[in-house]
Formats: C-alpha cells, sequence, structure tokens
C-alpha cells in the first residue's frame, strides 16, 4: 500500500498553517531589525485566549479575532521592554515565551475540555468533494487561506509600497532612517504587534480548528519551528509559505509511511525535519556574502535616538 | 555573557522558587512528579486524581505538592530533589522516563520513600515500582474493536516503543483477531506521550490510510477530536475516560485508577509499615477500569466485551492465554498456557499476524 498524494498534500497545508502565520509574523519584526525570541510564548496566548472566547462566546471569529488581539497584548509588554526601556532582545524575547507559557496555562484552568463551536469551512460540500482540486484546494478554513493570502500580501508590501521599503530601511539601518525623519520606535512597535497578532492567530487555529482543546504547553515547539523557518527562508515571504510546507510534508509524511508500514527506520523518519534543516542551512550559508545580505543588517540591535 | 548570565540568573531563581515553595515539618508530606499537565485530560490527570484522593483520605495529616509537565531524563532528578529538598517524605514519580533519576535521588535520600511508577529499577530499599495491567483493558476494547471495523483497518498511535506500549498493541490485537480474522493494525509510533498537534496528525494520518477505529496510547484528547471531524470512525478512551466523546466516536474507555493505591501506600508510610514492593494490579484489583461502553456499540458486542472484562475481573481469564506464536512464527505460549509476569514486563516482540516491525 502506497501513501494517497491528495490527503497528503491536504494534510500537510493544515499542519503547517500555525507556523506559516507565525513565521510571517516573526518575518515582519525582523525585517524591522527586532528579534523576537517569544513566538512560543505568543502562540500558546493566542491558543488560550482563542479557546476560551470561543468557548464563552461560540463566535469562532470572535475566537480568532481574542487571540490575535491576546498574543498582540503580549507582544506589546516586549514592545515596552525592549523599545522603550532598551533591554536585550534576545533575553527578553526568551522571558516573553516563559511568561507567555506561563500565563497561558493559569488563564486555561478549567477551560481543558470544554465544548466550543465547530468552524465552518469557506466552501460548500459539494465543491468539496470534488475530486482531487476538492480536497486539496476546497476543503481547508479560512485561516489557512488567509495564511496563504497573507504571504502574498506580504510579499507585496515588502516589494511594492513606501510602507514596506520603510520597514525594510528601519530593519537594515535604524540611524539612517531615523535622519530620515522615520519614526524607528514607533514603526518597531506596530512591527512587533502585528507580529504577536499573527503568532496569536497560529496559536488559535491550533486549538479553535485543529486540535479542539486547549491543553497547556500545546503548541510544542511550534514557535520555535517558526523562528528556524525566518531563517531557513532568508527574510522572503515566499521561502517561508516552502518552508512550512516543506516540514508540513515531512511530518505528514513520515506518519503516513509508518501507517502504510513502509520499511522505513522509524528513528530516521523522526529526525528527518531536523535533518533537513541542517542540510538547508549549511547550503544557504556556503554563500556567505548571500546569506549576509539577506539578514537585516540592525537585526537584534538596540535603538537609541541620542546615539 | 551578559545576556547568558542573566539568563542563569533566572534559571536559578524560578528553580529556588519552585522548590522552596512549601516546607511545613508537621504534616507528612506527598510530592507527585507529573511527565504531562494535569489538565491532560488522560495520565497525568488520573494521577492527580490518585494525589486528590490521598488528600481526602487523610485530610490535614497530610500535604501533598506536584510538579507538572517534568521532562523524562537528567531534568527529573533535580525536580525530585528539590521536591525532597523542600520537605517531602514521600515522593510519587509517574512516567517511565523517571526510573534512573528517583533511583539516584533515593540514594541521597534514604529516610525518603520512592514510589515509581511503571518502572522496574529498584537499586535501593526505599524505591517501590508500580504499574498497572493495562493490557487487560486493552483486551476488552481490542474484542470491540475487532467487532466495530468494518474496513477492518485498526489504527493504532503509539507513543515509545517500551514493553507496556507493545504489550498493549499484542493484546488488543489478539483480541481483535480474535473476532474478526481479517483484522490489521496499523501502529503510528510518534516518540511522545502528549503533543496534541502530533497526536492529531497521526491520527488523521491512519485514517487517510484506511482505519476506522483509532486506539492510542498516547494522553490527549486530540485522536478523538480528529476522528469526530472524520466522522464514522471509533476511537477508545486512554488513561481517563474522555466521556466528553461519548456516545461517539469514544465507545467505551480504559480507565486508570490510582487514588486506592495511592493512599494505601501514604497509609502505610505514615505508619512506618511501608516496604519495599513491585506491584503490578489490573482489572481484578480495580487499578484499571472499563469505561461506560456506548449505545454505539452493538448490544451483542457489548455483552461479550463485558464478558471478557467480569472473566478478567475474577481472575479467569488471563489476556496471553495459549495458543500465541510470535510474529515470526515461533510458539510462545502453548495450548492453555499462561504468560508469565516476566515475559510480559519485558515484551519486546510483536505475536503473530501483526504485519509491522518493533522499531528498536
Amino acid at each position: 500500500m502506497i501513501v494517497d498524494p491528495v490527503t497528503l498534500i491536504v494534510a500537510l497545508i493544515t499542519i503547517s498553517t500555525p507556523v506559516l502565520l507565525a513565521g510571517l509574523g516573526e518575518l515582519m519584526v525582523e525585517k524591522s531589525g527586532v528579534l523576537n525570541l517569544g513566538v512560543e510564548g505568543m502562540m500558546i496566548m493566542g491558543a488560550v485566549c482563542g479557546y476560551i472566547v470561543a468557548h464563552q462566546t461560540q463566535s469562532p471569529t470572535l475566537a480568532f479575532l481574542a487571540g490575535m488581539a491576546g498574543a498582540a497584548a503580549l507582544s506589546f509588554i516586549f514592545a515596552i521592554v525592549t523599545q522603550f526601556l532598551m533591554s536585550n532582545q534576545v533575553a527578553s524575547g526568551l522571558a516573553l515565551t516563559l511568561f507567555g507559557l506561563g500565563l497561558a496555562a493559569l488563564l486555561g484552568v478549567g477551560y481543558e475540555g470544554q465544548p466550543i463551536p465547530d468552524v465552518a469551512k469557506p466552501f460548500p460540500e459539494a465543491l468539496r468533494e470534488i475530486p482531487v482540486v476538492g480536497p486539496i484546494v476546497l476543503s481547508h478554513d479560512l485561516v489557512t487561506y488567509l495564511a496563504i493570502f497573507a504571504v502574498a500580501a506580504i510579499w507585496f508590501v515588502f516589494k511594492h509600497t513606501r510602507a514596506g521599503l520603510i520597514l525594510r530601511a528601519v530593519g537594515e539601518s535604524h540611524d539612517a532612517a531615523h535622519a530620515l525623519g522615520y519614526k524607528v520606535v514607533r514603526i518597531r512597535v506596530l512591527a512587533i504587534l502585528f507580529g504577536g497578532a499573527m503568532a496569536g492567530l497560529g496559536g488559535a487555529f491550533l486549538s479553535v480548528v485543529y486540535v479542539e482543546n486547549w491543553v497547556q504547553g500545546m503548541t510544542a515547539g511550534a514557535g520555535w519551528i517558526a523562528l528556524a523557518l525566518v531563517v531557513f527562508a532568508a527574510w522572503k515571504p515566499g521561502r517561508v509559505l516552502f518552508g512550512a510546507w516543506l516540514f508540513g510534508g515531512i511530518a505528514a509524511l513520515q506518519l503516513r509511511l509508518q501507517a502504510a508500514e513502509v520499511g522505513v527506520p522509524v528513528a530516521l523518519l523522526d529526525a528527518s525535519p531536523y535533518l533537513v534543516t541542517i542540510i538547508v542551512l549549511v547550503v544557504m550559508s556556503s554563500d556567505r556574502a548571500r546569506a549576509a545580505l539577506n539578514a537585516p543588517a540592525a537585526l537584534g540591535k538596540t535603538f537609541h535616538a541620542s546615539g | 555573557m551578559k545576556t547568558l548570565t542573566k539568563l542563569l540568573a533566572s534559571a536559578a531563581l524560578a528553580t529556588g522558587l519552585a522548590g522552596g515553595a512549601i516546607a511545613q515539618d508537621d504534616p507528612f508530606q506527598v510530592g507527585f512528579v507529573y511527565v504531562g499537565p494535569i489538565g491532560d485530560y488522560g495520565w497525568t490527570w488520573t494521577h492527580d486524581q490518585g494525589r486528590l484522593a490521598v488528600e481526602e483520605a487523610f485530610g490535614d495529616e497530610v500535604e501533598t505538592v506536584f510538579a507538572e509537565s517534568v521532562p523524562e531524563g537528567a531534568d527529573a532528578e533535580r525536580v525530585i530533589q528539590q521536591m525532597v529538598l523542600g520537605g517531602a517524605d514521600m515522593v510519587f514519580t509517574t512516567s517511565f522516563g523517571y526510573g534512573e533519576q528517583t533511583n539516584a535521588v533515593a540514594a541521597q535520600f534514604p529516610d525518603v520513600y520512592f514510589e515509581h511508577a511503571t518502572g522496574y529499577l529498584r537499586e535501593h530499599d526505599n524505591v517501590s515500582t508500580y504499574s498497572a495491567r493495562f493490557y487487560e483493558g486493552r483486551a476488552v476494547i481490542g474484542h470491540i474493536a475487532g467487532h466495530m471495523t468494518e474496513s477492518n483497518i485498526v489504527g493504532y498511535i503509539a507513543s515509545y516503543p517500551i514493553p507496556e506500549v507493545i504489550r498493549g498493541i499484542n493484546a488488543a490485537y489478539l483480541h481483535a483477531v480474535e473476532v474478526n480474522p481479517d483484522v490489521e493494525f496499523r501502529v503510528v509510533w510518534v516518540y511522545t506521550w502528549f503533543d496534541p498537534a502530533q497526536e492529531a496528525e497521526a491520527a488523521q494520518a491512519l485514517i487517510d490510510a484506511g482505519a476506522d477505529v483509532i486506539m492510542q496510547h498516547t494522553d490527549s484528547t486530540a485522536p478523538q477530536a480528529t476522528a469526530q471531524e472524520a466522522g464514522d470512525v471509533y476511537t477508545f478512551g486512554q488513561a481517563s475516560d474522555m466521556i466528553q466523546f461519548a456516545p461517539a466516536p469514544r465507545v467505551s474507555s480504559i480507565i486508570d485508577n490510582w487514588g486506592p493505591y495511592y493512599v494505601r501506600r501514604v497509609g502505610e508510610a505514615m505508619e512506618g509499615t511501608w516496604t519495599q514492593s513491585d506491584t503490578w494490579e489490573g482489572m481484578p484489583e480495580g487499578m484499571v477500569v472499563i469505561g461506560e461502553m456506548s449505545d454505539a456499540i452493538p448490544e451483542e458486542v457489548r455483552a461479550s466485551a463485558t464478558a471478557i472484562m467480569e472473566g478478567i475481573q475474577a481472575g479467569e481469564y488471563h489476556p496471553f492465554t495459549g495458543p500465541i506464536n510470535r510474529q515470526d512464527g515461533t510458539a510462545w505460549l502453548a495450548d492453555g498456557e499462561v504468560a508469565d509476569d516476566g515475559t510480559l514486563a519485558g515484551m519486546d516482540f510483536y505475536v503473530e499476524g501483526i504485519t509491522g516491525e518493533v522499531p528498536n
């Protein structure tokens, strides 16, 4: 028995949605010159806030908005600490993850297994049953389409809009951008909030749509994969999508090979996403000049207006 | 460097807070180390129910503390140590992977009682091990699964290839194939006890491969949700009842009931009659319970499953009763022969008929 490619593709698109959303958010943040390592914490805040609101209001729309708002609120702490109080971004980001995990666990007490509404799919049943195209293209949740649309939107903003150019300028050289009169801190705070909202949406998708439950620690490292994706993608939105699908594809494929009883060693399959990451990172960094060109020059550096 | 110092400082602060939270001398303090969150509604939740049973039974005489989501391996040693330094007189470590760490800490504190769940290492006099004969429950739900499957493919989400998990697969398969000779088991190893997203994906992979009954040896309810979404797929609650998914997809469950054992052992420790032991109890003692069989199961299947359950409870029937061959066709148990506990405890092979391979 072989693996059915159609269900494999459907599964990989679904699995990769949370990390794709969080990765795109982090891409925007890093492009503005800020390194926020708190993605995991923001995702889990999105997951818990989304789930609580889904249970209380029975409205998926409000749940997604709450997930975004909750994570954005958490990221605002990071924004205050790093942009106004000039703390180290690496330490603050790690602290944000720890804080987010703890706070989410506290907020979520008692909500485990509480009923939430089913999230309706955007396309009718009849369309979803068209062979091949139906399941692959038309069977997903609205959030998944949103995530893919966001890839194109972010690419367009970076490439073709003045706002994107300003954001990139801030990320490349905050001093030069400041000298030109752009509000570096304000732009970065907005980027951080956007990154938080995207991570939150990814987390809410995980709890409200995918697992349909809230459990402490449920993101289980998805935020870290999202962070790795951004580097993997060399800060390009299209490649974030590719990377997310590659990771999702390997995860989905290895389980399906097992289910099909293909004689591949399980340990090797389990390690495969990490092996691929290493290989790609090695290939990418082999061209040192290009890799350096892609990373925003001011990434992780603290900006002080008087400096 | 500055960053590193900050990190270390905050880590030290965090452990200090966690460890020194409660340190009173008067009540007998019992610590619990959990592998998952108590809200998992599975394995850890049932152990926490046991902890609450201890509190209820002894009231003010005991005080309980617990640590959730403690990773298996080296880190567990630090957590157990902190718990003892914080005043615990007795510690229950509730996952297989805490074995070496429990024994290492036990060596340092000979006056503290240690109880390690599902383990086999008792290197010191103050370490006992205990486990439940989950495979007895697997036999009952395997019987139901064999009847319920129409595609004749039963999916099995397995955690780690350790004897306890392999035993469960074998017990379930033997009783499924007994009532349905065409049944096939597809086993997916996820190498985690608790990762809802991974478990959901494993369930989806099995459903896509044609499985219409899913069994799990992982702790979250995510596979139940995936089955519900897929429709026409049946599941069984694992560790806890997972009744919120009844009457379908969850048609029955294997429930761990640790409370009576915990109350007994804590009582013995308080009285000073505690001795080292290796406890392995199952359905006859009530440590393993079968959850309510829902209406989704046909009446006659409910009756026959109940008969198996009652046979095991009465001690009249052993789920591993020969003739049973190993996967490679060699004889394991002769006709009427019953498996001995030693072989079961170290079971590292599939029985005949299972097509996959045990990963090594």
